[in-house]
């Protein structure tokens, strides 16, 4: 699936939900089916530092496609980054690159990458976007 | 118990003075605010609102400069907020109250312009664990530059100073002693009349950072002997923008000025400039005037409803909070003082407060999470941080019930 379809299906996914609560309690079960970061790499060179929830990501480069693995300590903070994961790994560095993520603010999470939410999101976009252009201009990041 | 709610109408009125502050009347997403974030920054009286109109209605102009009328207007609304706020703290002299931008910039102003005169290589400042980074940092700055040591008075695991630590702390080598008078990160109210007391036996002057105490609790600069009190406007129901340092006079006059500009001097010329006299000395610049103004609007307000009131109805509202927030299984208080201002700060569990706080704000809650600007205290407790709510006047008992049952739902929801 390109981005755009991934996005698309994550907005179906949401339109689902009547409420708030329905909403949170699936970005928390997201949380919970994360690719999990291994252990040994949540270390400090793969830690985004939010002000409030760490975020570690790694990226992998493998046939031409970079995929993500990522953790958070704070569950919510997690789910979120869950659906960037799922929305942006598993792309060429060119797709990753040139994404537009218009599904945070389609689903109604846009207040979650506003600056004072602090929770390393917009900070771990930033990032995955850097790998790309890494990779695009032939750097290793691995 | 005393948390009968006909108890709690006899201290204060809270329903008549809760129409005193307009934005208590929002929703937030769909239900009506619960603002508990009152140690960040506290809601406005229609008082203050008015008096901010009224400034740029009909009295806007420069101060001490105009011989016209309109500065002439300024200039005495300005010089008489100095006055409510001296007698508010019961200064000895006006003069000895300088406006400045808030709490951090008075507490700069000290470490630049005492450290300047007194600070030697080798010597001494003591703050405590329980300082906000706001009364770390200067501190650190200028013993970086002065070649100074910054000493730490340790906390016990309730979140009390240790006095007898502090006791032996003290020589000749310490030019100050800079410490809360109450915890932002956990309400515990210190106890400065001791520590002033010890620090004057060696002829050490006392700094007391009371950006959480002067909301809470009555402070009389002359009874408590303090040196110098730093306090911000913006969390006593006035503006932001707004602060004040109390300073002896007799430190005051010893000291350099902070800034240079306008308004702080007498005579300039190229080779020699001189210096103006207190409180201008240090208040170069044209001054936050609407501000200043307003923050002694919000003084009028507070003694209308009585500190003593204020400070009765708050310990009722934390005696309340700690029982009702203890029926959350799986709660840990962080901070237990026996002495506490009117906050309570949290942990459940293995919960991130950063969660509880997103929960918490979808049920209209506001509450603070994360270090609160006091990382050396959250790594002494070894958490990230805390959930910490903040109660003022104009909170209810009520509201308690609401975040009660706004953590319970959060717990129920991010507990596995």
């Amino acid at each position: 699936m390109s981005i755009n379809e991934i996005q698309d299906e994550l907005i179906e996914e949401f339109s689902l939900f009547g409420n708030w609560m329905e909403k949170y309690e699936h970005i928390i079960q997201m949380a919970k089916e994360l690719p999990i970061i291994e252990e040994q790499y949540k270390q400090d060179e793969n830690l985004i530092k939010g002000c409030q929830a760490k975020v570690w990501l790694r990226a992998d480069f493998k046939e031409g496609k970079i995929s993500f693995t990522a953790d958070s300590d704070a569950i919510i903070t997690k789910g979120l980054v869950g659906m960037v994961v799922r929305v942006l790994s598993d792309h060429t560095p060119a797709e990753i690159m040139h994404a537009e993520l218009y599904f945070v603010d389609a689903v109604g999470l846009k207040e979650h990458l506003s600056m004072t939410r602090s929770n390393g999101l917009l900070s771990m976009i930033k990032q995955m976007k850097m790998y790309a252009l890494a990779l695009q201009s032939g750097a290793n990041v691995n | 118990m005393k948390t009968d709610s006909a108890i709690f109408q006899e201290i204060l009125d809270v329903q008549k003075i809760r129409k005193d502050f307009p934005i208590l009347d929002s929703k937030v997403n769909g239900r009506p605010l619960v603002y508990f974030d009152n140690a960040a920054t506290s809601q406005k009286p229609w008082h203050v609102i008015k008096a901010i109109e009224h400034y740029y209605t009909d009295l806007n102009s420069n101060v001490h400069r105009g011989v016209h009328h309109l500065s002439q207007q300024a200039t005495d609304a300005f010089e008489a907020s100095r006055k409510k706020l001296a007698d508010f703290i019961n200064a000895k002299h006006d003069r000895e109250v300088i406006f400045t931008k808030g709490t951090t910039e008075s507490i700069n102003l000290v470490a630049h312009s005492y450290g300047k005169q007194f600070v030697q290589p080798g010597d001494t400042i003591i703050i405590s664990a329980l300082e906000h980074h706001s009364n770390i940092v200067p501190w650190q700055l200028l013993c970086e530059d002065r070649k100074a040591v910054l000493k730490v008075i340790p906390i016990n695991e309730k979140g009390e100073l240790l006095l007898n630590d502090f006791k032996s702390m003290l020589d000749e080598k310490v030019k100050l002693v800079a410490v809360s008078y109450v915890s932002n990160s956990l309400g515990t109210i210190n106890p400065v009349r001791e520590i002033i007391a010890l620090s004057h036996l060696h002829n050490i002057p006392v700094l007391l950072d009371a950006a959480q105490a002067i909301q809470h609790i009555p402070i009389d600069v002359q009874e408590l002997d303090v040196d110098f009190l730093a306090f911000s406007g913006h969390k006593m129901y006035g503006p932001t923008g707004i602060g004040i340092l109390y300073g002896k006079e007799k430190w005051l006059n010893q000291m350099p000025p902070y800034q240079g500009g306008g308004e702080m001097i007498k005579t300039v010329s190229f080779e020699k400039t001189t210096f103006n006299e207190l409180p201008f000395k240090f208040e170069a610049g044209t001054p936050n005037i609407e501000a200043a103004i307003c923050l002694g609007a919000a003084v009028d307000y507070i003694n209308e409803t009585g500190m003593e009131n204020i400070q009765q109805y708050e310990h009722e509202l934390l005696e309340y909070a700690n029982e009702k927030l203890a029926e959350v299984e799986g709660i840990k208080f962080i901070g237990t003082a026996d002495n506490k201002a009117s906050l309570v700060s949290f942990i459940i569990d293995e919960l991130h407060p950063y969660d509880v706080g997103l929960i918490l704000d979808q049920l209209g809650i506001a509450v603070r999470t994360g270090h609160h600007c006091t990382q050396p205290l959250m790594d002494f407790y070894c958490i990230p941080g805390t959930v910490r709510a903040s109660f003022a006047f104009y909170n209810t008992k009520e509201e308690i019930d609401t975040l009660t049952d706004g953590v319970k739902k959060a717990v129920s929801m991010l507990g596995n």
